[in-house]
């Protein structure tokens, strides 16, 4: 008997209305906000869209060829024919037509678009996604936990701590472990000596002093990550690494977490005073569930609109590092090596930077509909009632 | 309890002593700023620690010493024996869950049971609490109550483990009269149903009054009487209770300009030497600027923080 049908059972027996778990809820809601939902539609479409892709242009013979170049045909306008009589049979479009036109070279720019979909939309979504974990538990921890100083010993425990998951990666399990024991030991020692010693902060033994605050220590990061101009340490970042997609979406992710970070600290400090935060503490709930449950869900609305506009940024920025030859490699077609190509040619040929800038403005938009929905339904102010 | 911060110790909390019995409704009393609140959260554990420390004292719930339980026991003991109810219902509910989410999450914390186990559970306490509609008011959200159906979903919330101990921190400060009615009579009658004990927290004499097995009157994070209703109302010993008293509108004091304590609470962290309100009484001594007070005993339980008033052998 699955747990469903129990439910079910037991409203049987009680009259109660049906039962709705949370997620059927969200769909529900989500299902009745327009907005929101023609938001998920196209992004579910120009996923699917994004996998026919590599379907379709990959292989040694594929369907839709990105890299067949046609000297004589080179930027044509969209829906133009291509001249039967100087190319060859098989380089002429299946599609009978160029749907996107074509670009200087004479490739067909709808198979360029359909070959970068995917790399476009994952740098997007992967490194946004990268980026607004590492802020929301960063910015949750500095604005939670503030006013906790980070004692001498704590900052022992951690980098003997580091040290010894660094050793272990490396294959030395022998210095790993010698370098965990360090660590714990610091740490029972510190707890022995909290429990012993009583008494005002001053006096306390070194290694028990306050040192820096958890906000001070998270806060000045973001300051510190702030001040490098972020695509150098990208590319910086980027040339010691093997060109590779998930490299460079990795990158991308960790240095563009500051802002979440700033938003949610920012939205935890007034939160965490509230009275209902008090009140699930007095009623036994655990801090990670107050953080993660009770005060996230009010914090997410600054979140979600960064997001949205985070993804466009991670795409350009994936084509400005192609560009500079250390992106994808240059045959690949992405949304936005196909943009920066084409701005050379903008007043000749305009669809070569038309046709990803829209595509790029319909996904944002897709996303930002679909993220400004999910607020207002976390957000049951916000939500009509029904 | 002491608060350590910038500047001087803020010694918020200093000698107070109460007892709560099973069954028993304590009331503790006085104005703003003198220590009631902090009390409650010292004996909940939930005092910011630091800047709060607490310097000395015991704190002892069924025989067992909370200050020396380790933080998680101490966690577990909230919500499910102790529990309490906090004084601004419009705040202390998340506003993006609904009212039986919450009160389920309680249950859940601390007692393993299953999602519609919990259902019924939380739908009960709603009926209890004198919800109409239960079933549908329970996936309602906070926004879309009344304040005093709020109040009510915090005091279903409070009891959903059965928790032996209520704290009520002012729970019908933000409440109208008519409301404030009906939730002192839902607090009784759940107290009479659970045989729990309640310590409630007011600054409202007319409150303590309707509901209170004993009284205990606070001034300055000192306890400077206590009684039961009888020995407090009629027989009130020290001139802070006496002042309190005075300053209620009566029936025979129609028509005339309601009496004040001239000045305000000291700041903890600078309270005046020997009796805390000397600077506000109108019986002080030159002695009471020197010594503080000892409780003088005056039989049955009945015990004030004045010298003077004793030896006067009441108010003249």
């Amino acid at each position: 008997m699955t747990a469903d049908t129990r439910n079910s059972a037991l409203d049987a027996a009680t009259g109660l209305p049906p039962a709705r778990t949370p997620w059927e809820e969200t769909w529900r809601l989500l299902r009745k906000n327009r907005l929101a939902f023609s938001g998920l539609l196209i992004f579910v479409i120009f996923f699917l869209v994004a996998v026919a892709g590599i379907l379709l242009t990959a292989g040694s013979r594929p369907v839709l060829d990105p890299a067949q170049v046609r000297l004589q045909e080179k930027l044509l306008p969209p829906l133009s024919l291509p001249n039967h009589e100087v190319l060859p049979p098989e380089a002429l479009p299946p599609l009978g037509r160029y749907l996107l036109g074509t670009d200087d070279l004479g490739r067909d720019v709808f198979a360029r678009m359909l070959q970068g979909a995917w790399v476009s939309l994952t740098v997007g979504f992967v490194a946004v996604g990268i980026a607004v974990i590492i802020g929301i538990i960063l910015g949750g921890l500095a604005g939670y936990y503030g006013d906790q100083e980070l004692e001498v010993g704590h900052l022992l425990v951690w980098t003997t701590g580091v040290i010894a998951a660094f050793l272990l990666l490396t294959n030395r399990p022998a210095g790993a472990a010698a370098a965990a024991a360090a660590s714990a030991v610091i740490w029972i020692v510190m707890r022995r000596e909290r429990s012993l010693y009583e008494g005002p902060p001053s006096r306390r033994r070194w290694f028990t002093r306050g040192l820096v605050s958890v906000d001070t220590l998270i806060m000045r990061a973001v300051d510190v990550m702030l001040c490098f101009p972020s695509f150098f340490l990208i590319l910086t970042v980027v040339a010691l690494l093997p060109a590779s997609l998930y490299n460079i979406m990795v990158v991308i992710g960790l240095t563009s977490w500051m802002g979440t970070t700033r938003f949610v600290r920012a939205e935890f400090l007034s939160l965490r005073e509230q009275d209902f935060v008090a009140a699930a503490r007095a009623l036994g709930i655990g801090d990670m569930r107050i953080i993660f449950r009770h005060i996230m869900p009010n914090a997410m609305a600054p979140v979600l609109v960064s997001a949205t506009l985070g993804i466009a940024t991670a795409i350009l920025t994936e084509a400005g590092l192609s560009f500079l030859g250390f992106g994808v490699p240059p045959p690949h077609a992405t949304w936005g090596n196909i943009l920066s190509d084409g701005k050379q040619f903008i007043f000749d040929a305009p669809w070569l930077t038309f046709a990803p800038g829209i595509v790029i403005l319909i996904v944002v938009l897709a996303f930002n509909l679909f993220g400004e929905g999910l607020r207002d339904i976390m957000n049951p102010k916000l939500r009509e009632r029904n | 309890m002491h608060f350590h911060g910038e500047g001087p110790v803020a010694r918020a909390v200093d000698g107070i002593d109460f007892q709560i019995h099973r069954r028993q409704t304590v009331c503790i009393v006085g104005e703003s700023g003198c220590g009631k609140t902090v009390t409650a959260l010292a004996v909940m554990g939930l005092l910011p620690m630091p800047p709060a420390r607490i310097a000395g004292g015991r704190i002892l719930f069924d025989g067992r010493s909370l200050l020396d339980l380790p933080a998680d026991q101490w966690r577990t003991l909230r919500g499910r024996r102790i529990a309490m109810v906090f004084q601004e219902p419009m705040t202390s509910l998340n506003p993006v869950f609904t009212i039986g989410d919450q009160i389920r999450e309680t249950i859940l914390a601390h007692e393993a049971l299953k999602e519609a186990q919990a259902r019924l559970r939380t739908i009960s306490l709603l009926n209890d609490v004198g919800i109409e509609d239960p079933e549908r008011r329970a996936s309602d959200y906070p926004h879309q109550l009344s304040g005093g159906q709020r109040q009510r979903a915090m005091i279903a919330m409070a009891l959903a483990c059965g928790p032996d101990l209520i704290i009520a921190d002012e729970p019908t400060t933000a409440l109208d009269v008519t409301v404030q009615a009906q939730i002192l009579h839902l607090l009784q009658r759940l107290q009479a149903d659970k045989q729990m004990a309640i310590q409630y927290i007011t600054h409202d004499l007319s409150v303590v009054s309707a509901i209170a097995d004993r009284i205990y009157v606070m001034y300055a994070g000192v306890m400077v009487e206590q009684g039961n209703p009888g020995q407090i109302f009629q027989q009130a010993r020290h001139p802070y209770t006496r002042a309190l008293l005075d300053a209620l509108p009566t029936k025979e004091k129609r028509g005339q300009r309601l009496a004040t304590i001239p000045g305000t609470v000291p700041h903890p962290a600078y309270k005046p030497s020997g009796c805390p309100f000397h600077p506000r009484c109108g019986f002080r001594e030159p002695a009471c600027e020197r010594d503080f007070p000892q409780m003088c005993d005056y039989g049955d339980g009945h015990g004030a923080r004045c010298p003077v008033i004793q030896r006067m052998g009441g108010f003249p």
